[in-house]
């Protein structure tokens, strides 16, 4: 407990896992490093459900799966564990803190004592670090916080057995071993985790998935002014860029994340050509910037024309195309 | 996007923390810059609050015009959906669509009033009273 540091990353997953894994002696592990072993980079518009009454679009891959990916990569073992009874996993985390290890729970954020109120939703796929506890106050490293905080007893098994979509059940997880990894592992770990994405974002066959869905997003676009009327309209457009832009992301969709995970790569793999293909993804993350400027002007009400609409959809099909040849290019390459 | 282009806004995060974006350093080099906020997405998050306060504004009418229980309130204004009230209360969607219609509601057992009370953290007298401030 006394050596443990916290560090804060944009993103919860990617920050437990550096936490976690850090604790475990791996120092290397950086937060772009995390997210790219664990392929992280990601896009899906999920059709039918409506998240708040918007539309479900990711930036990112499945909720857990970066951790998983990461660790299974570099062969740490976990450890993960879901209760019914809020006691057991009380007591289980308390008897994994009194042992001196520190672990990950996922949480919802809705009654988070310690997030502004503001930002406050029914999410519950929210990740924090437990790494001690003083009596019944728990010392919470979560990771997309400046500082460590401190929960009781009873408000962090409120969050750990939070109701709803993708509801905690109290879970629990921590690398059980500690394991030997070598240069040459984090090397083909990262060329594993390279080309996850490229699959994923490539060649799924669906239409609404990584740069296809980019391009189904757009199409979409086009049409909400028509079918939605103005203000709701600008209220989906709204939810794209929050997905895009807040807190977590590290700005522009985990593009700019992803673009630095990169630039980690050439510098491992001592290969130039990554270098830029990390250029690449700067620029494409600049340009879901100026997207969401773009989109911005709508839900401000200052530009609401259907030609404006159309403008968001034609930045999105130019972010898919460079996204499609920097996937390309990356496939290409000779790793 | 560079450091120094990192926007520095105003946003809801202020006097909780700074944001972690990833931006170019001067090197050239990615570095872990802190933001306070960004406007663009400011906005977006406060049109939402906007839709959601709309929504609790229509929640609260119709219960007060008898259109509604006082259960449709309590779940728009904390900001559920179908499948967090369910969790809470061990009900099945279905039940709660026809609770949140008045007549059922009226005849509720004081045990099913317990349950929606707790998953609203507020009291059975404040859940048949209905008096939103």
């Amino acid at each position: 407990m006394s050596d443990f540091l916290h560090i804060q990353t944009a993103h919860c997953e990617n920050g437990v896992t550096v936490g976690l894994l850090n604790k475990q002696g791996l120092q290397f592990m950086n937060e772009p490093l995390a997210f790219g072993l664990g392929s992280g980079l990601f896009y899906i518009h999920i059709p039918f459900l409506k998240i708040n009454g918007g539309p479900a679009i990711s930036f990112r891959s499945m909720p857990g799966s970066i951790f998983k990916r990461t660790c299974k990569t570099l062969n740490v073992n976990v450890q993960r564990k879901k209760f019914r009874s809020e006691l057991a996993a009380e007591k289980f985390l308390d008897d994994r803190l009194d042992a001196g290890d520190i672990v990950g729970c996922q949480v919802g954020v809705y009654n988070l004592p310690y997030f502004p109120v503001a930002y406050r939703f029914h999410f519950n796929a929210h990740n924090v670090i437990v790494y001690g506890r003083e009596g019944d106050n728990y010392l919470i490293s979560d990771p997309v916080m400046e500082t460590t905080t401190i929960l009781t007893r009873e408000e962090l098994s409120k969050v750990r057995f939070a109701q709803g979509a993708l509801a905690p059940k109290g879970h629990i997880y921590y690398p059980k071993t500690t394991p030997i990894v070598t240069d040459e592992m984090i090397r083909k770990g990262i060329i594993k985790g390279i080309k996850h994405s490229v699959r994923s974002m490539l060649y799924i066959p669906s239409r609404i998935t990584g740069v296809r869905g980019i391009k189904h997003t757009a199409k979409k676009i086009s049409k909400w002014r028509k079918q939605l009327g103005e203000r709701k309209a600008g209220l989906f457009l709204g939810q794209i860029v929050r997905m895009q832009e807040e807190i977590g992301t590290g700005g522009g969709g985990f593009r700019f994340m992803y673009a630095a995970f990169l630039e980690q790569a050439s510098e491992r793999l001592a290969n130039d050509s990554l270098m830029g293909i990390s250029d690449q993804f700067t620029k494409i993350g600049d340009l879901w910037r100026d997207s969401a400027l773009q989109m911005s002007g709508i839900y401000k009400g200052r530009i609401t024309a259907q030609s404006d609409f159309n403008k968001s959809a034609e930045i999105l099909f130019e972010i898919a195309e460079l996204e499609k040849k920097a996937f390309k290019d990356l496939s290409q390459l000779n790793l | 996007m560079k450091k120094e282009d990192l926007p520095q806004d105003k946003g809801a995060l202020e006097n909780f923390t700074r944001e972690v974006c990833y931006v170019k350093g001067k090197d050239g080099k990615y570095i872990a810059g802190l933001s306070t906020g960004w406007e663009t997405k400011t906005v977006a998050l406060d049109k939402q609050w906007e839709e959601i306060n709309r929504r609790v504004e229509k929640a609260k009418k119709n219960c007060l015009a008898g259109k509604t229980s006082s259960i449709r309130y309590y779940f728009e204004l904390q900001l559920m959906d179908m499948s967090v009230l369910a969790g809470y209360t061990g009900f099945f969607q279905w039940q709660i669509k026809r609770h949140m219609s008045p007549s059922v509601f009226k005849k509720l057992s004081k045990k099913k009033l317990q349950k929606y009370a707790d998953a609203f953290n507020i009291s059975v007298n404040e859940l048949i009273n209905f008096n939103p401030s």
